[in-house]
Parts: C-alpha cells; sequence; structure tokens
C-alpha cells in the first residue's frame, strides 16, 4: 500500500490576542494509504477539525500554519501561511467535506447555479447539462431528489443541505477527501448513506483515500480502517481501529471509550460516567504528556517530559509513559473496561 | 414513579398541527395521542422532518395545535389565552433546546440568562433568594455558582452551556421538563455527562422527562417508555425493553437496524449496494 498522504509534525496555532497563540495542533504527524479510511477522533477541542482545515489547504487568519511538512501523491504542498496555493489543488487533488452546511452554500444561488460555478472554475469547457447530470446522479445515490437542483438553500432542510454539500465537496472526484463531522446533522438513515457513497466512490477507486473526522465512535468502528486519537492538538494514539476501540492502549482512549453511549440491549440505564474534567487551554497547555491533569495514571515524570511513541502491537503506536513502563509486562488494567460486551 | 391507576402527569388527545392551507398544507404532527406519567422518563424518536419537534412546540405551548387536546394535571390547556396563562404554565413545563450556542445572549453572563427565568415566577423574589435558587441550580448540574455565575457564554465549553440550560429549565422547579435534542451538539465524551444530570433530576426529583431525538441509542439509554415518530404520526409506543426486544413496526426495526453499533459485526458499506 502506497501512501497517499504524509503530514509531518504539523504545527498550526490561532492568534489569541497580540501576542498569545492557540496551538490547536501541535506535532501532529500522519499518513493516509491509498484506499483506506483513516479515522480522527477526540473531544471537542482536541484540533481535530483544525487539522482537517490544515490537511485540505485552507487555513485562513487567525489560523497560521506554523510548521510540518504536507506531500499528497506524491506533491509536496506549500502550507505555510502566505505560501500561494495552485488553485486546481483544492477541489480535486484534496477536498474538504465540512462541517457547518448551512454556511456553506451561497443562499443567492439556487443549488444548479453553485454547482456549475465550482465545476466551471476547474474546467473551463464544461456545459451545464454536463454538470447538472453528474451532480443528479450523486444526489440520487444519497436519497436526494433531483429538484433540490433547482432550490435555493433555505428551501432545504438541514440533513438536506449536508448531503448537498456532500455532493458537491466530491464532484471533482478528489484524490483525498477530508470529510469534517460530515454526518454530525444527519439521522440514522442519512448517516449510512452517505458513509455508503463515501465507501463506495472509494472502492471504485474514484477517491483516493479519506480523512473522516468524527466524535463519534460507533461511525469510526464501523467504516474507519485505522483511528487516530487526538488529545490537546496532538496524537495521543493511532492504530488498526478494532485495536484502538476495543484494546485502547492509551489511557485517554481508554477514558473516551468508557464514556461512549452504545446501543446494545444490555446498555438501558447500566450508568455510563462521562469523562471528567474539561481539555485544557491550549494557550498555555501543561507540560510534557498534555492529558496528565486528567490521567488517573500520571506520575511526576507525567508533567516533566513529552511520552515516547510506544508500539503496542504491529502498527499501533500510543505516546504515553505509563504504557512504557507497562508494555510487556502483565497488563491487568487494559483488559478491564466498562465497554466489553 | 406513580402507578398506572394515578392521573397522567400530561395527556394529549388526538393533537394535529397543520402547516400552510389547502391540499398543500403539511400535517406536521397527525393524530397524536400520547400520556406521560408523574416521573416518567419518554423519549419521541424519528427522523428529520418527522414532526417530533412540532409535537415538542405544541406541548410547550409555544404553538397552537390545529385541532386535539392537551390535558396537563387534568387541567385543559389546550388554548391558554394570554401571556400570563401561558407564563404560568411554564412555571410547570420547561425545556431544554439542542443549541447550546444560541440559547444564550453573548453579551450577558450565566446570571442574567438565570435572573431572566426567575422572572416566570408568580411573585418577586429577594435578592438573597433569587441567589439561593440560582446557587442551588446550578449546583445540581454539577457546576461551581461561584465561578460560573459570572462566566460569558463564549467562557464555557459547549457541555457546560447545556447544563447551565437544564439548571436554568430545572430552577422555576417544573414537573415537566422537553429535552429536545440535548446532546447533540455536544461531544461524545460529554454527553453521558449531561444525561447523568438529567437522570439524577428525575430520580432526586421525580421530574417527569420528555426526550425528543432522532437517536434511538440514546432513546434507548433514558427512557422508559419509547414513543416512534414518523411523518407526523406515532407508529410505535410501549415500554423499552418490549420496543427494544421485539420492535413490531417496520419503521422501528428500520431505524434500530441503521444505527451503527460499536459491537457485533462490522457494516459492509458497499456490499449493500444499488439499494442505497
Amino acid at each position: 500500500m502506497t501512501d497517499l498522504l504524509v503530514a509531518e509534525d504539523l504545527r498550526a496555532y490561532y492568534r489569541h490576542g497580540l501576542s498569545g497563540w492557540i496551538r490547536a495542533v501541535d506535532g501532529v504527524s500522519l499518513t493516509l494509504r491509498e484506499g483506506e479510511i483513516l479515522g480522527v477522533a477526540g473531544e471537542s477541542g482536541c484540533g481535530k477539525s483544525t487539522l482537517a482545515m490544515v490537511l485540505a489547504s485552507i487555513a485562513r487568519w487567525p489560523l497560521c500554519v506554523k510548521g510540518g511538512r504536507l506531500e499528497v501523491a506524491g506533491q509536496e504542498v506549500p502550507i505555510r501561511s502566505g505560501a500561494a496555493t495552485d488553485t486546481q489543488h483544492r477541489g480535486t487533488v484534496v477536498s474538504l467535506m465540512p462541517q457547518g452546511a448551512m454556511n456553506s452554500l451561497n443562499p443567492t444561488q439556487r443549488v444548479r447555479d453553485f454547482v456549475f460555478d465550482v465545476l466551471r472554475s476547474h474546467d473551463p469547457g464544461t456545459t451545464r447539462t454536463a454538470t447538472a447530470e453528474r451532480a443528479r446522479e450523486r444526489l440520487d445515490r444519497l436519497h436526494l431528489p433531483a429538484r433540490v437542483l433547482d432550490a435555493y438553500p433555505h428551501q432545504l432542510s438541514g440533513g438536506m443541505k449536508q448531503r448537498v454539500v456532500a455532493v458537491i465537496s466530491t464532484l471533482l472526484d478528489p484524490r483525498v477527501l477530508i470529510a469534517d463531522e460530515p454526518t454530525s446533522a444527519l439521522d440514522v438513515s442519512a448517516q449510512r448513506a452517505l458513509l455508503a457513497l463515501m465507501a463506495q466512490l472509494l472502492e471504485q477507486g474514484i477517491i483516493g483515500g479519506i480523512v473522516l473526522v468524527t466524535h463519534e465512535l460507533p461511525i469510526l468502528r464501523n467504516v474507519a480502517d485505522r483511528t487516530m486519537i487526538m488529545y490537546a492538538g496532538q496524537v495521543s494514539e493511532v492504530g488498526p481501529t478494532e485495536k484502538v476501540i476495543f484494546e485502547p492502549a492509551h489511557p485517554y482512549t481508554q477514558a473516551l471509550m468508557a464514556a461512549t453511549l452504545v446501543l446494545e440491549s444490555a446498555t438501558k440505564r447500566q450508568r455510563i460516567e462521562g469523562l471528567e474534567g474539561a481539555p485544557p487551554d491550549l494557550s498555555q497547555p501543561p507540560t510534557g504528556c498534555r492529558f496528565h491533569p486528567r490521567c488517573r495514571y500520571a506520575t511526576e515524570a507525567c508533567a516533566e517530559a513529552f511520552p515516547p511513541t510506544l508500539h503496542p502491537g504491529p502498527d499501533h503506536d500510543a505516546a504515553c509513559w505509563w504504557l512504557a513502563q507497562h508494555l510487556g509486562a502483565p497488563q491487568p488494567e487494559l483488559g478491564a473496561r466498562a465497554v466489553e460486551p | 414513579m406513580t402507578g398506572n391507576g394515578a392521573a397522567p402527569l400530561l395527556r394529549g388527545i388526538h393533537l394535529t398541527r397543520l402547516f400552510g392551507h389547502g391540499p398543500g398544507a403539511v400535517r406536521a404532527v397527525d393524530d397524536v395521542s400520547l400520556e406521560l406519567r408523574r416521573g416518567e422518563i419518554a423519549s419521541v424518536v424519528g427522523e428529520s422532518g418527522s414532526g417530533k419537534s412540532t409535537l415538542a412546540r405544541l406541548i410547550l405551548r409555544l404553538l397552537e395545535p390545529t385541532s386535539g387536546q392537551l390535558f396537563f394535571r387534568g387541567e385543559d390547556v389546550t388554548r391558554l389565552r394570554g401571556y400570563a396563562r401561558r407564563k404560568a404554565y411554564w412555571t410547570h413545563v420547561q425545556a431544554v433546546f439542542q443549541d447550546p450556542f444560541g440559547s444564550f445572549n453573548q453579551f450577558f453572563p450565566v446570571r442574567y440568562v438565570l435572573r431572566s427565568a426567575l422572572r416566570l415566577e408568580q411573585h418577586a423574589l429577594s435578592a438573597s433568594e433569587r441567589d439561593r435558587r440560582m446557587a442551588g441550580a446550578l449546583e445540581s448540574v454539577g457546576l461551581d455558582p461561584g465561578s460560573v455565575l459570572d462566566q460569558l457564554p463564549h467562557e464555557l465549553s459547549g457541555g457546560q452551556r447545556q447544563r447551565v440550560m437544564i439548571a436554568r429549565a430545572v430552577m422555576v422547579q417544573p414537573e415537566l421538563l422537553i429535552a429536545d435534542e440535548p446532546t447533540t451538539m455536544i461531544d461524545a465524551s460529554s454527553r453521558a455527562n449531561i444525561l447523568n444530570v438529567l437522570l439524577d433530576l428525575n430520580r432526586e426529583h421525580e421530574l417527569t422527562i420528555l426526550f425528543i431525538t432522532h437517536d434511538i441509542s440514546l432513546a434507548t439509554y433514558v427512557s422508559d417508555t419509547l414513543f416512534i415518530m414518523k411523518e407526523g404520526e406515532l407508529v410505535e409506543r410501549g415500554d423499552v425493553a418490549r420496543v427494544t426486544g421485539d420492535p413490531r413496526h417496520a419503521y422501528t426495526r428500520q431505524l434500530f437496524a441503521d444505527t451503527f453499533s460499536l459491537h457485533g459485526r462490522p457494516w459492509q458499506p458497499t456490499a449493500e449496494g444499488s439499494e442505497l
């Protein structure tokens, strides 16, 4: 399997006040392989949406890319703030399926005209009939009637708008799709249809790979090949989805898993405790491991230095001091999670 | 929880609400009858456009039903004329909405939001009584009144904001709380915290709660009773164990089948093929 997207040590900060920075993405490295869906999960404010913006080359002030390297489909992508991006890059090489569908469409344009503008900017020779035909076919796969093409955004429901945005962001058949919480406004049946469309585009090779940002672990488990867990702007664990969800190595992943509600007949009133505390203020992140103030295994070492990255299994990385001591030794705590079936 | 013999806290009879006129009118809520017992937790589950939020607004008396009747504690509240009478109703029936960002005035601190809710009270409260009520409500949702009261909405996380909204609702000591998608915009790890706050209020104060949600797994987790709504009609209702164990309506089965599960056999999206 070849690497479709390689990011190394990405750092993207939001300007805060006159001299401060909010370190939303702070030293994130990742790879997306050809034909794979990489899930990215974490609490609100962990930097997963910011990471999506950096990967899709749409970072704008006050978000500044301060460092790192990004390579997509073998091409180096200039990501530093101020660097010029090739206009053909966005949409055809990397495309973002954004979270807020409400604000992504032009309120004064019919969907049909908006679609035409998007396609025309990449292919000046295209015709209105051809673009409408192409959009209609994709809309149909998401159970949307062709009449939405003639509608203005305000005539569509939130779920319909989200699906229209999903269609537009994949219309140019990008090599890499960055989907930022694409399912959060959808009910279960529409979620399934959207994820099935993404999986089909991937299987047919129309899209090369997908980075799927979501905090819904059941969705990740069902569609993502590998899952990356972010905390406070950094990667705490990445590995095969089955391993990350059912045998999480990092204490943060364990806590996140235990706090997730799951539909199973036994779930009824079996009290699930949420995560204690709140994520740190990223203008002054904690020293050492950023999770240490909330971690039940934290020791003094955790506050002092950044934890080493360990390999609890094949293709599985986790950055944790506690793990560094316990890896190799018997791990009783790892088996005792609240989410076992 | 009171037995089945007691009069229901809330009873809707043939509630119908149309939007628009003539043959093109949308029957958003179509002949819905339901009962809630005191201390019960029930959920109305349906997809977008099923009419579940319209039903919530009818029960909250924010919308007039086109036909049908609504009884609260045996009293007919279908037509509450005048703001004063509706205001009195809202001291008994309160709501928490989906968007904890839209429910705040961003220029005023939490104290202001809570104080304005106390204006629903029939008689004026003294300043010390007001402070006591606000602090008590915040503590009941697990927030520290000392730090939260003077904070501005943007200084709180989404989960904290939603807890403030719950505190605001319970501060007027309602008997019925309508929770319309209270956790949709909250991230998965804080979701359990918000629900636990509501479940504790139910247990400790016998607060009756009606959840409005599209998430059947959430409904299963919190509810005693499920109402499944589709295209304005209640297509299935029953005890949560019965509905989960033996769903009778095809739509209910569809909802369970479409929900992503953390366990069990992984989904094969491409195998579902053209049916999608």
